[in-house]
């Protein structure tokens, strides 16, 4: 059994403690609460650096501080608080930073709401419990035999076929119908391969839609997107040891995974609106009446300043973009907008909530669009990563790590 | 006898020298006994549901940390149904604590705001102090009669 502490800070008052509990279940984990005593509690500017107002803060960082100086007590951490509580989120940070810097213990950090429930959790809980169960699995570094991995997004389902490391068949189509597009993303990277499926050893499968294809082609494995996407991102852009970012921006949600040796160590999924996802970028392409794929080398000769676009919201998002069209703006302009103004709402809402170290790699269908990653280069200061074949990172992560599972 | 709420709210220190006094002490603990010895435990550890958080909407608006409300769903009723108050202030975690600091400074305005009678103490620090406290305590609850 997985122990996962939990160090946190409203969860019983929220309502949400049983949903905690319920998800750490679902993935065969336990929630556990380290024990602290009131000298440890005492002693938290000492041992942490600074107390605050907060009483159960004060105990979340002393909890932390005992499982740094114990690391048997717990394999990961989850650290929690209310949404919108700005001494809670400088705290959770600052908790996360600190086990991070202390010990090799995977940290997931999450604000939640009344809302919050299991399913909300699920992933985020299953990515924990994956890093720390199957570490020898994510350490692998080359692919062998004949693989496939399936990808079933939110907005496109993926498909690759691999061969001793390397990807020979690749499919992709709009998710629709969610087997249909599966079996439609399978059928067309076997095609491409040039392979028929009888000789496929294993195939793994991720994304939204797992559970229901996995069991459908009797997958292998079974895996969520957030182990899977830096496996695969970090493998095809050959970082595969030391330290890297991984930025997925998804048609749904978006993820940022701080990676050490290929394995995950910190993360953060989510976004609070689809304004800082994919769909914004679908939706500004839509409006300005050109195809996906031209949005990302139309914002390139655009200049962000020139158009006043937040997406915080998808709605007011739309707003300033049909304003700023109808003020007369640059079609080039509003694109680069809207790029900037997505990549803002990740470095805004994520990327301050894990380590940010080089290479960052930008992955997933949107790191096409050319203008985001000049985006988030601007905003990061850093050069960004994007592989070849960087949208099928799932499929090709999910093909990798099943190979794992073929030598027994 | 008068209904006399506490702050800290969890305090059993304050608590058991206002029922000493014959009044009614509100303190989050009874409400905490109302909720886990229902019937039907559906939220354990404390039986606080997602339903509470939409009650503490009474007492603070929606941007304001579900946890906060959570805690306001239980406070909030024993500060309306109070007829006097006692407040501690500084009064250290040992003393009782609602855990959020947020949650404290609400709790504080809306008994001050409320226009009751409150006693306001510093929390005693050495004996001569603490028997101080007490004699305050007893005349102001005295007085409630």
């Amino acid at each position: 059994m997985i122990r996962i502490a939990q160090l946190s800070c409203g969860s019983e008052y929220s309502g949400i403690q049983k949903e905690i509990e319920r998800a750490a279940e679902t993935v065969g984990a336990k929630i556990v609460y380290p024990e602290v005593s009131l000298e440890d509690i005492l002693n938290v500017e000492k041992n942490f650096g600074v107390k605050v107002a907060s009483g159960d803060l004060n105990l979340a960082m002393a909890r932390a501080v005992r499982i740094v100086e114990n690391p048997d007590l717990a394999d990961a951490v989850i650290v929690m608080t209310c949404f919108r509580c700005a001494e809670a989120a400088i705290i959770r940070s600052e908790i996360r930073k600190f086990i991070h810097e202390h010990s090799r213990i995977p940290v997931l950090s999450y604000s939640f709401t009344e809302r919050t429930t299991a399913e909300t959790l699920l992933t985020r809980m299953e990515a924990l419990v994956t890093t720390v169960k199957y570490r020898g699995l994510l350490a692998r570094e080359r692919q062998k035999g004949l693989t496939a991995g399936i990808d079933s997004g939110s907005t496109t389902t993926k498909s690759v076929i691999m061969r001793d490391n390397e990807v020979i068949g690749t499919g992709w189509v709009p998710t629709t119908e969610v087997l249909k597009s599966a079996e439609d993303a399978f059928d067309a990277a076997i095609k491409m391969a040039g392979i028929k499926k009888e000789e496929i050893q294993a195939v793994g499968v991720t994304g939204y839609g797992r559970f229901l294809v996995g069991k459908h082609i009797n997958a292998r494995l079974i895996q969520e997107e957030i182990t899977v996407n830096s496996k695969g991102a970090v493998f095809l852009s050959d970082a595969q040891r030391g330290p890297a970012t991984v930025i997925d921006i998804g048609g749904m949600d978006n993820k940022a995974i701080s990676v050490q040796d290929g394995i995950p160590g910190g993360f953060t999924m989510g976004g609070i609106c689809a304004g800082a996802s994919g769909r914004f970028l679908e939706l500004t392409a839509r409006r300005l009446g050109v195809d996906i794929t031209q949005l990302g080398k139309l914002a390139l000769k655009g200049d962000f300043r020139n158009v006043a676009m937040n997406s915080y919201c998808i709605v007011f998002g739309t707003q300033s973009l049909v304003n700023s069209l109808s003020m007369g703006c640059k079609p080039e302009d509003v694109a680069m907008a809207a790029c900037h103004s997505v990549a803002e709402q990740v470095y805004e809402q994520q990327l301050q909530e894990v380590e940010v170290k080089e290479p960052v790699i930008m992955v997933g269908g949107t790191s096409l669009i050319e203008g985001l990653p000049r985006a988030m280069e601007e905003l990061l200061h850093v050069k960004v990563l994007v592989p070849k074949n960087a949208q099928y990172i799932g499929a090709v992560g999910a093909a990798l790590l099943v190979s794992g599972l073929l030598e027994g | 006898m008068s209904k006399v709420i506490v702050y800290p709210p969890t305090s059993m220190i304050l608590s058991d020298l206002v029922e000493r006094m014959g009044h009614k002490a509100l303190v989050v603990p009874e409400r905490v006994r109302e909720l886990v010895t229902a019937n039907d435990v559906q939220s354990p550890p404390l039986n606080v549901t997602p339903e509470e958080p939409k009650k503490g909407l009474r007492y603070a608006a929606v941007d304001v940390p579900s946890g906060v409300r959570g805690r306001m769903a239980l406070i909030g009723p024993l500060i309306e149904e109070a007829e006097a108050a006692i407040i501690v202030e500084d009064p250290g975690w040992l003393t009782g604590c609602a855990g959020c600091s947020r949650t404290n400074e609400l709790v504080r305005l809306l008994i001050r705001t409320k226009g009751i009678p409150v006693l306001d103490l510093n929390y005693p620090t050495d004996d001569a102090q603490a028997k101080v406290f007490v004699q305050k305590i007893r005349a102001f609850l005295e007085g409630l009669k």
